[in-house]
């Protein structure tokens, strides 16, 4: 028969965690807020980038930049975005499963393959595996700033220019709505042909400096904003993971704490039966 | 669009990445173009320039606004202006003592030889676009 006082004991103990794990919800549903508008700010950015883009493409030449060029993929770079924290249920297993298969997969194929991380928890992972590290990046969710993702593009760029890998790309989760992520690999370099809109898009504009000096400046940029979006996506989506796990966390433990509660109720009924029937049968024994 | 009937004033959008600075009718907006400084009035013709590091300015009636920008470009059109800024900052973003701070560094950095002079070179440009926006937006000592 389980003491009285350690049942009670678990009760106060699973409360705690219970308001813990309740203050973590509201936390991620605070920061989910903040990093969807962050994503709803950069979308007329996106929006506008992409249509100078394409009308630019329509008028320059597509060969001319190294960062369009495609070449035989035989040295693959990996950005694989995980979140620096846990307690966000699959959130970074997802994540790690994934990358791992596509390395295996890659390297089935004779590819070699080298990783880029960014998150804390992805670097935990591979840094006990033998696929080799470039650059890791932490710390960047607290609070994401496009100059983050400007150093990142900016280190992937210099390594497919200077031709130390032949192709680039991307996991992360990508935010699908409040209680659902999607792991998603995304090629990030070569940048993949752009479609260049018709005549009739757009009115012809005076270029500053020439078109093709122009649409050399917007590549990267435009490289360093899917960046910045993967980025931006992934710290959506581990909010909204952490807060529906946390959720379900705080659900669970009231269950518990109502069964405990049940239990301990039956536990002292059963202790105050057994010291009346004592008492009862002592004072037969006497009479 | 006929000559005859030119717009009366601009949209002027203007965004970064991580927010939506202003979105408002002006009047007249100045902008540092690669190729240096352009001014526009409503009914400007068509044109993409990209953006160097220093000052928009946009004036709205009497009440003239200054934003510091480093990199981006724009998009004119007779009635509308669209600045995609990689970094833009209202004179009330601007930490006046951290740019001081950066134009002393880049300054040092400039006079020792073999230090990355482009580097330090951006550094002191935007330090200075910084100050000289925030010292412009700041009211007159009394």
């Amino acid at each position: 028969m389980p003491n009285l006082r350690d049942i009670r004991r678990r009760i106060r103990s699973v409360k705690s965690t219970q308001q813990i794990t309740k203050a973590m919800k509201m936390v991620a549903a605070a920061k989910l807020r903040r990093s969807q508008e962050n994503m709803i700010a950069a979308r007329p950015y996106a929006t506008k980038m992409l249509d100078v883009l394409n009308s630019l493409a329509a008028r320059a030449d597509q060969e001319l930049h190294p960062l369009l060029r495609v070449r035989e993929e035989k040295v693959v770079r990996v950005l694989v975005v995980t979140a620096d924290r846990g307690l966000c249920a699959a959130f970074n297993t997802n994540i790690l499963r994934r990358a791992s298969h596509f390395v295996a997969e890659r390297e089935g194929l004779g590819q070699a393959v080298s990783l880029e991380l960014a998150g804390r928890k992805c670097l935990d992972y591979f840094k006990r595996r033998p696929t080799p590290v470039e650059d890791t990046w932490t710390g960047l969710f607290n609070h994401l700033h496009y100059e983050d993702a400007d150093r990142i593009a900016g280190t992937l760029m210099r390594a497919y220019t200077e031709e130390r890998c032949d192709a680039i790309y991307l996991i992360y989760n990508r935010f699908k709505s409040m209680i659902s992520q999607e792991v998603v690999v995304e090629p990030l370099l070569p940048i993949s042909r752009l479609e260049p809109a018709g005549e009739s898009a757009g009115p012809d504009y005076l270029y500053e400096p020439t078109q093709q000096e122009l649409f050399n400046t917007l590549l990267p940029r435009h490289v360093t904003f899917q960046v910045f979006r993967a980025l931006l996506e992934s710290a959506a989506a581990e909010n909204a993971a952490r807060m529906t796990a946390m959720e379900s966390a705080t659900n669970n433990a009231g269950d518990m704490i109502d069964r405990l509660t049940l239990y301990a109720n039956r536990v002292r009924q059963a202790a105050i039966t057994k010291e009346i029937i004592e008492v009862v049968s002592g004072a037969q024994a006497l009479g | 669009m006929s000559i005859f009937e030119l717009p009366k004033a601009i949209q002027l959008v203007i965004v970064t990445p991580e927010r939506n600075l202003v979105s408002q009718e002006v009047d007249e907006v100045t902008l540092p173009g690669v190729e240096g400084y352009l001014g526009i009035l409503p009914g400007h013709t068509p044109l993409l320039t990209s953006l160097k590091i220093g000052e928009i300015r946009y004036r709205q009636g009497k009440s003239v606004n200054y934003l510091f920008v480093s990199w981006g470009f724009v998009e004119v059109l007779p009635d509308r202006v669209t600045v995609l800024a990689d970094v833009a900052e209202t004179p009330e973003d601007i930490d006046v003592v951290a740019a001081k701070k950066a134009r002393d560094e880049a300054e040092k950095k400039l006079k020792t030889p073999d230090s990355e002079f482009l580097v330090a070179q951006v550094a002191l440009e935007q330090a200075l676009a910084r100050m000289q926006v925030a010292a412009k937006a700041a009211p007159l000592p009394k």
